[in-house]
C-alpha cells in the first residue's frame, strides 16, 4: 500500500477502537481517532511482519457467526461435564495436521480452537505444521480432527486464500 | 427502561454468572492441571460476555448515547484468553516432559 497507509486494516482498526473506547462522545475524539490511525502504524509498521494480501469478507462474516455458535453450544457441553462425574470425562492430547503455512493464520486457528470451549490449543509444531489439542472429552479422536478442519481451517484458508 | 429490558439485562447477567460459576467448578473439581486450563478458558467467552452485553445493553439505555467500551473488552479478552491458555499448556508440558510425569 501507500506509505501513508501501510496497514489499512490496522488503522480501521485503531480508528473504532479509539471510537469505542470513548463511546463516540465527541468530535474532538474523531480527530484523535484519525491522527492515531495515521499516526501508530507509520510508527510501529518495522514490527509487522508480512500480513496476507487478500482478505475475502463474507466468508470472514460467516466464520465469525459458526464460531460464536460454537462457543455457545460447546459452553453448555462443557457445564455438563463438569457437572457430572468427573471419572466419566476423558481428556487426549490430540494432534490436528494442518494444511497450511502460514504463521498468522496458524494463529487465529488455534486462538479459534481455544476460545471454543472444550479444545485448548497448546502449541503448533512448525517443523511439521501440526496444531497440539488438549480436548477435555475425547470419544473419537478422528471426528474431532476432522471437525476442526472443515468447520474451521477450511473456511480459514478460503478467507486468506492459503 | 422497560420491563422488558430489564428482564434482557437480568437474564444475561445471570447467564454470565453461571457459566463464571461453572467454571470456578470446573476449577476446583477437575483432576489434572490441563483439564484444569479448560475452565478459565471457558469462562471468559462466554461468562463475561454475557456480562458484558449486559452491561452495554444497561449504560446504552440508561446513559446518553451508546455505550461502546464492552464491545473493546469483549474483544481484548477474546484475543488474549487463547495467548495465556497457550502460554500456560505449553510451560505446563516442558515442565512436565523434564520431570518424566
Amino acid at each position: 500500500m501507500s506509505r501513508l497507509l501501510p496497514h489499512p486494516a490496522l488503522s480501521v482498526a485503531i480508528f473504532l477502537v479509539w471510537i469505542a473506547l470513548n463511546n463516540a462522545s465527541s468530535s474532538g475524539h474523531f480527530i484523535l481517532a484519525f491522527i492515531l490511525a495515521i499516526g501508530l502504524p507509520v510508527l510501529t509498521q518495522r514490527f509487522w511482519p508480512e500480513r496476507p494480501e487478500k482478505v475475502k469478507l463474507l466468508p470472514a462474516i460467516r466464520l465469525f457467526g459458526v464460531v460464536l455458535w460454537d462457543i455457545l453450544l460447546a459452553s453448555i457441553g462443557v457445564a455438563k461435564l463438569v457437572l457430572g462425574p468427573i471419572d466419566r470425562v476423558k481428556p487426549a492430547f490430540v494432534e490436528v495436521p494442518l494444511d497450511m503455512q502460514d504463521p498468522f493464520v496458524g494463529t487465529l486457528l488455534a486462538s479459534i480452537v481455544s476460545l471454543t470451549p472444550g479444545t485448548v490449543s497448546i502449541d503448533i509444531d512448525r517443523s511439521r505444521w501440526v496444531l497440539q489439542v488438549h480436548a477435555l472429552n475425547v470419544d473419537d479422536a478422528e471426528t474431532l480432527i476432522k471437525s476442526i478442519k472443515t468447520r474451521y481451517e477450511k473456511p480459514l484458508k478460503e478467507i486468506f486464500s492459503c | 427502561m422497560s420491563i422488558w429490558v430489564e428482564y434482557l439485562i437480568s437474564f444475561l447477567i445471570l447467564v454470565g454468572a453461571g457459566f463464571t460459576l461453572l467454571g470456578s467448578i470446573g476449577l476446583a473439581r477437575l483432576p489434572d492441571f490441563f483439564m484444569r486450563v479448560h475452565g478459565p478458558t471457558k469462562t471468559t467467552t462466554l461468562g463475561v460476555g454475557a456480562m458484558v452485553m449486559a452491561s452495554a445493553i444497561y449504560f446504552t439505555v440508561t446513559g446518553d448515547g451508546v455505550s461502546l467500551h464492552e464491545v473493546v473488552a469483549t474483544v481484548f479478552l477474546f484475543i488474549t484468553a487463547p495467548v495465556s491458555a497457550h502460554l500456560l499448556t505449553k510451560a505446563a508440558l516442558h515442565i512436565a516432559s523434564r520431570v518424566g510425569k
